[in-house]
């Protein structure tokens, strides 16, 4: 089988995931962006065990390896999304501006709306 | 073209197209579904390519598992069922610009480096008896290591989501309410 077909496949896929973590709003769609670009990688890891003949199998093992690593990113991911959901409502990552640098009105107002928020929770 | 690249390609068809409805649909449950048919093509594509226990684990762990958590959250966050409109962000066109830019990159590298290479497919070659026998002889450390990793996590997902635990509590006295 030649080389180029799998590895074609892996960088679209790669791709589509940096489009989709890009432009998308919703966290939990980040998410699956994510998990799109792991599988690509994935998919890379694979082939190249197969064109090496690697007697370890280093490649797929490590395939193995990476996709536990997603099931705990994705676990320990929703955990977090969870918790910003709990405490303010919605999980728009582009309204989640609390870390970001400017300190102008706007986000001023959105710190005091977050604490009064987080007040009322417990 | 073999029969394993026609098979490869259309799977690969198939799972780029449903990975660009995934990132591209304005509902939310219908990304989630999108994308177990985009891991399903995938997992072919492992088979194709002789893994067949990598193929194995990733319908029981990314199609089984993780899409199923992906449901979750998107049904614990009250995410609307029908169509909803503010999925995108405005810098949409940027987004697809980088991710053009890197699509022609990598598919330019991949096509100009390995133009002239082919794979020896034989079978059994990812079989559950040869992989099995490289993790538990050769990758036992990084395998326990994982499964320490793998612990940590879910307990830290389990401090994270549980409430209950708060500033204005002693210590120790939390432990009774899940």
């Amino acid at each position: 089988m030649h080389l180029a077909y799998p590895t074609v496949v892996a960088a679209l896929l790669f791709s589509v995931g940096v489009y989709g973590v890009l432009a998308r709003r919703n966290a939990i769609l980040v998410l699956m962006s994510v998990e799109l670009m792991l599988n690509a990688v994935n998919l890379n890891l694979v082939t190249f065990d197969m064109w090496f003949r690697d007697r370890l199998h280093g490649g797929q093992v490590l395939t193995l390896f990476t996709i536990v690593i997603a099931a705990a990113e994705v676990g320990l991911g929703l955990a977090i999304v969870l918790l910003v959901y709990r405490n303010r409502e919605m999980v728009d990552v582009d309204r989640l501006r609390s870390l970001a640098e400017s300190d102008d009105a706007a986000e001023a107002g959105e710190v005091g709306e977050v604490g009064e928020v987080e007040e009322a929770a417990p | 073209m073999s029969g394993q690249e026609i098979v490869f390609t259309l799977l690969g068809v198939v799972a780029v197209g449903s990975g660009i409805m995934v990132v591209t649909t304005r509902r939310l449950v219908h990304a989630a579904l999108w994308l177990v048919l985009s891991f399903g093509a995938l997992a072919g594509g492992y088979v194709v390519l002789t893994a067949e226990f990598v193929a194995w684990v990733q319908v029981l762990i990314y199609v089984g598992a993780v899409v199923v958590l992906l449901l979750f959250g998107i049904m614990l966050t009250r995410a609307p069922i029908g169509d909803s409109a503010d999925l995108d962000s405005g810098n949409r066109w940027a987004a697809a610009a980088v991710a053009a830019a890197t699509a022609a990159v990598l598919v330019t590298v991949m096509v100009m480096g390995f133009r002239d290479e082919r794979m020896p497919l034989r079978a059994g070659g990812g079989s559950a008896g040869e992989l099995g026998a490289s993790v538990f002889r050769t990758w036992v450390l990084p395998f326990e290591v994982l499964s320490v990793l793998l612990l940590a996590s879910l307990v830290g997902a389990i401090v994270l989501s549980r409430t209950g635990i708060g500033p204005g509590r002693g210590p120790g006295s939390g432990e009774g309410d899940g």
